[in-house]
């Protein structure tokens, strides 16, 4: 049992090595491209294949189960049953692997917000039926349906809505965050490197729901001191010409 | 379907047939379109059934029009707005009239049968619920066909379900046809809880109650502690749309997870009042089909009870992402996941009752293994779901969508159809066909599969929920292509399924009796059933009357038992003690009737009314509908029509019948299903509170004003008279019980105006005061308490005067004492809401201040 077990994961293990390219697409939780979403990711082939193994077991004790012959039980038989099946299976997994999991999860999850951080760069993003209008208040600049950030910087997204509920989700980076109207919440993004990820929103917010994309743009952090001052630039242009 | 029959479990001499043809003579029902006005529970379960099937295949062909539609990358078959309205049914549907309706259904055939009893307790109440979900279902079903169908999402986040961001009517078909729908369920968690605690077959203790009665005892007490939240948030929000009373509106200092925390707060154990009768089947059937009984029945008692607890405690998992406190979502995080331990308990009690037993594979078995496959896989991806930092990643995306089917058709459709191939030849006394069966099983696995498990992937990959269209090169095409076809393939699964069912009527072998050599009373009586059940109730001695007490179903069908014969041509079943199945009553049943009906029609009329917004119309649905409950609760105990007392109780002679009949007593079923009434009441009540404390303390732009608006002395002096009142009403019971009779009419008369003059309080109170309930969410908060104190003053009232009256015309008198015992605890109730309102006006200012 143990054996047949060992070789499915190993199998799924070389599936999973043979065949990386199909988890990756440009809104992929599993090709993560900063902290919160490698968290994630991780804790996914984790959970994953543990999943598959508790699977496989209960299947195959089932089967067995079903097939066996067990011959006159007596009472005291079944009593032993009982307290092994139920102790073992009923308790102890259950409890054990919520210990594991949750030993792992809680100082993740406690990683992926927006704590204090040196170097933070707060960005407004206010959703809308249907985009999102994105304030950087400090230089006054304004963007729809695309956030330019600093890679390798704890960046905070400030989230509005105007209308309904909408939520925040760049896949790769890091995971959703609600707008509430009437709420502010705050998520935290970083970028291992500059480049391109595409966001979306989450909740269904109406007929517009599939169509409400966005993308953040990383730029190296040198980069983006020098967007920063350009776009700020351009904006007093157009504020003096108007 | 084919006229079969029935197949006895004994065998008839003349004595019998004679007997059986007597009960039938009471209990049948009406014939042709007679049998609308039929009360009895088998006819009616069955009715929920089919109609539940009926919405199910509807379900279904939403979810198909839903894959075609996201078989390729952008197609435009469905556009957005008619793609929303297909999802949005399809969940409502499939929750709301399939999954629960079902379940209830398949409760209410089997409960009687099971626990050895002769019908539910309440069975006019039986076909109230069934109406109102008959109507409320065709209303909801007609926003489809009228092109205006909710568009929302089955779970009608506001604001977006709200006035302005859904102007049309589709978000008052669903508010106003799911509380009608939900009429029913409470109908049945109220009943089905008073009638396993109450009409157990003597000697039936809690220990040897069926494990299929634990489950469904958990499942009704969990609709009577669940529904109330959705229904209050239902009808605030309906309040909102239709007058403008910002309850979640943040402009008015409402908030609009205010109805996130309510409609979740029903949701969660939703799901679990879908998974516990299912996961009874399977305890059923396992133990029938291993041949021995079931290994850690007490164990497994033990789960079903914690997770009934647990399951009010998660709601929060479905709002991980809405910016809750850390602390908050630790805390609802481990409790999600500690839920996975009473359900592996029961996983593994399974396991041990297989491995220590000879197992026979038939049919159900092969469903019942499909359910745990799928069911375990659910609840691995569940516990996935439940830490956070996992759940902000796949939270609303295909992954909930792929684990949240695994769940509910792994776990409740799965047994479902088990319990239906078990229990078909009790129901129709035939068997289905073996082939087309694992045709459709396995059809419906591998579809479903094929759908599903792919689906896990697309969502990791990124593809969010409820979007109509997707453009290609994301890596979801092929896997929402695969999908897709895995549906049809289900589809075809199901239709095997129907059609088996359809045609085994015709075509199917005659089953013998106990056909499974199953070891509970259902199996005793005739199969098809006929409508009594058991000529008499047998004296349980085993958790397994049918394999330890040899030729009880015999016994039971020759009349050798308890009530076996019928008295005064009345309908009747033993009412026995809670714990100890002692025999308490006789407990009366009333026989066919138009006024279920005739209610659920006039109530459907109200409904109507208010989705149109033709108020009258509304009010005139409220008066005729008060008519015929009234109507209804008159033909009750000492009255002509139902058990009047006889020539030698009017005597004062002692009747040695024994036991008495309910009216006689002092605490029948009657009086428990007021109390289980009260509780889901005061569950409505406390969420209003809890509704008015989160806003006060959690909404962001609340405002209150420094003093409160009510006028306090005169609502004081009213919360005095009341509990004034109440104690003088008890005061009467309690002579009453002790034979004192005189004057009663006069004091309940004087009691009822001085209720008139506290409910006219209330009004006054309501209008005098200066409420900005359109504008404040404060003032519409303590209006709709007002309204509720005003709604219990004056119910409570009517019906102490219509106890005058029925004092007057001597239908309660010091032999009938029962129903001024059963509107005691209504009293008492209203009472306690007066103070518990008084306290929160006055507390609530002085804790946390005005805004």
């Amino acid at each position: 049992m143990t054996r047949l077990a060992a070789m499915i994961s190993l199998g799924i293990l070389m599936l999973l090595g043979g065949c990386a390219g199909w988890f990756d697409g440009p809104l992929s939780t599993l090709q993560p491209a900063g902290p919160a979403a490698h968290s994630a990711a991780l804790l996914w082939w984790g959970m994953f294949l543990f999943a598959t193994l508790v699977l496989i077991a209960v299947t195959a004790l089932w089967i067995i189960a079903l097939r066996r012959d067990p011959g006159e039980v007596s009472d005291a038989d079944a009593q032993r049953q009982q307290n092994r099946w139920i102790w073992g299976g009923g308790l102890a997994l259950p409890l054990g692997s919520i210990t594991v999991l949750l030993a792992f999860g809680i100082p993740m999850g406690h990683s992926m917000l927006p704590l204090p951080a040196e170097d933070r760069v707060e960005i407004e993003v206010t959703g809308y039926q249907w985009g999102w209008r994105v304030e950087y208040p400090e230089q006054g600049i304004e963007l729809q349906n695309e956030v330019v950030i600093p890679s390798e910087t704890a960046v905070d997204i400030i989230l509005r809505s105007e209308d309904v509920i909408h939520s925040f989700w760049v896949p790769r980076l890091a995971g959703k965050t609600d707008l509430i109207p009437g709420h502010t919440n705050t998520l935290r993004l970083v970028a291992d490197e500059p480049g391109t990820y595409h966001g979306v929103c989450a909740e269904f917010c109406g007929v517009g729901h599939a169509h409400m994309q966005f993308t953040a743009e990383a730029l190296s952090p040198d980069d983006y001191a020098t967007w920063l001052s350009e776009q700020a630039a351009q904006q007093d242009e157009g504020e003096t010409d108007d | 379907m084919t006229e079969t029959t029935p197949v006895q479990p004994h065998e008839a001499t003349e004595q019998t047939r004679s007997l059986h043809q007597t009960f039938s003579r009471v209990w049948a029902n009406w014939p042709g379109l007679g049998s609308l006005a039929a009360v009895n529970h088998t006819t009616l379960g069955l009715r929920f059934m089919i109609t539940g099937l009926i919405f199910f295949l509807i379900g279904g062909v939403l979810a198909m029009l839903a894959r075609t539609q996201l078989a390729l990358p952008e197609q435009n078959i469905l556009t957005a707005d008619v793609y929303n309205q297909v999802f949005t049914m399809h969940g409502t549907i499939m929750m709301f009239l399939f999954a629960i309706p079902v379940l209830e259904g398949l409760a209410i055939y089997l409960i009687p049968k099971m626990i050895g009893a002769r019908d539910l307790v309440f069975p006019r109440i039986t076909a109230l619920g069934y109406y109102c979900y008959l109507f409320g279902g065709i209303i909801i079903l007609s926003s489809l066909f009228l092109g205006v169908a909710p568009d929302s999402g089955w779970f009608m986040y506001t604001p977006l379900s709200s006035a302005e961001f859904s102007p049309g009517p589709g978000s008052d078909f669903w508010l106003l046809g799911i509380t009608f729908v939900e009429i029913s369920a409470m109908a049945a968690g109220i009943e089905l809880t008073v009638s396993i605690l109450r009409t157990r077959a003597p000697g039936m203790t809690l220990r040897r109650m069926p494990i299929f009665c634990w489950y469904i005892l958990a499942m009704a007490l969990m609709i009577v502690f669940g529904f109330p939240p959705l229904i209050l948030a239902s009808i605030l929000l309906e309040l909102e749309r239709a007058t403008g009373m910002p309850f979640f509106d943040p402009g008015g200092g409402g908030d609009p997870l205010l109805w996130q925390h309510l409609f979740w707060l029903f949701g969660h154990p939703e799901v679990y009042i879908i998974f516990l009768p299912a996961a009874g089947i399977v305890s059923t059937l396992i133990p029938v089909f291993s041949g021995r009984p079931l290994v850690g029945y007490r164990w497994v008692v033990l789960s079903i009870i914690v997770t009934g607890f647990i399951s009010f405690g998660l709601w929060v998992h479905h709002m991980f992402t809405v910016g809750i406190p850390q602390l908050a979502q630790a805390f609802f995080s481990v409790a999600s996941m500690l839920v996975a331990v009473p359900t592996a308990i029961q996983v593994f009690a399974w396991l041990a009752t297989l491995w220590t037993g000879r197992v026979r594979f038939t049919l159900p078995m092969l469903w019942i293994f499909g359910f745990l496959v799928i069911f375990v896989c659910g609840g691995l991806t569940g516990v996935m779901l439940a830490l956070v930092p996992f759940n902000w990643q796949v939270h609303d995306t295909h992954f909930v969508v792929a684990h949240m089917h695994y769940v509910l058709v792994g776990g409740m459709f799965f047994p479902l159809i088990a319990g239906l191939y078990y229990w078909l030849p009790h129901v129709t006394g035939r068997l289905p066909s073996e082939r087309l069966g694992k045709w459709g099983f396995w059809l419906t696995f591998i579809g479903f599969n094929a759908t599903f498990l792919l689906m896990h992937l697309t969502g990791l990959l990124g593809m969010p929920r409820r979007v109509y269209t997707y453009e290609a090169g994301l890596g979801w095409d092929w896997l929402n292509l695969l999908s897709s076809v895995g549906g049809f393939i289900m589809a075809a699964g199901v239709a095997m399924i129907v059609l088996d069912l359809l045609l085994h009527a015709r075509l199917g072998r005659r089953a013998p009796a106990n056909p499974w050599q199953a070891d509970t009373l259902e199996w005793a009586t005739a199969t098809p059933p006929a409508p009594y059940n058991f000529a008499s109730q047998p004296t349980v001695t085993s958790r397994h009357p049918l394999w330890d007490q040899s030729d009880v179903a015999q016994q039971m069908a020759a009349g050798e038992g308890h009530l076996g014969e019928v008295q005064q041509d009345q309908r009747d079943t033993l009412g026995t003690d809670a714990i100890t199945a002692r025999v308490a009553e006789r407990c009366h049943l009333p026989g066919n009737t138009w006024l279920p009906m005739l209610s659920a029609a006039a109530l459907a009329v109200v409904c109507i009314g208010l989705l149109i917004r033709i108020y009258p119309l509304a009010l005139a649905g409220c008066l005729v509908a008060a008519v015929f409950l009234l109507r209804w609760s008159w033909l009750n105990g000492g009255h002509p029509l139902a058990a009047p007392l006889t020539d030698a109780e009017l005597a004062g002679k002692d009747d040695d019948q024994s036991p008495p009949l309910e009216s006689r007593t002092l605490d029948g079923p009657g009086r428990w299903g007021m109390i289980i009434t009260l509780l889901a009441n005061g569950t409505l009540y406390a969420s209003l509170l809890f509704g008015w404390f989160y806003l006060w303390t959690a909404s962001p732009q609340w405002s209150a004003p420094a003093d409160s608006p009510l006028a306090t002395l005169p609502l004081l002096a009213t919360a005095i008279l009341v509990t004034v009142l109440t104690l003088l009403y008890r005061d009467r019971v309690r002579h009453l019980q002790g034979g004192e009779d005189r004057h009663l009419a006069a004091a309940l008369g004087s009691l009822t105006v001085l209720g008139a003059i506290a409910t006219g309080a209330v009004l006054w109170v309501m209008v005098s005061a200066p409420l900005a309930a359109t504008e404040q969410a404060h003032d519409a908060v303590l209006m709709v308490m007002l309204i509720y104190l005003f709604w219990h003053c004056g119910l409570a009232t009517v019906l102490t005067g219509l106890q005058a009256l029925r004092v007057r015309l001597g239908y309660v008198s010091a032999h009938l004492p029962y129903e001024t015992r059963v509107l005691q605890p209504f009293w008492v109730y209203t009472c306690g809401v007066f103070w518990l309102s008084l306290a929160a006006f006055i507390g609530l200012p002085m804790a946390w201040g005005g805004g």
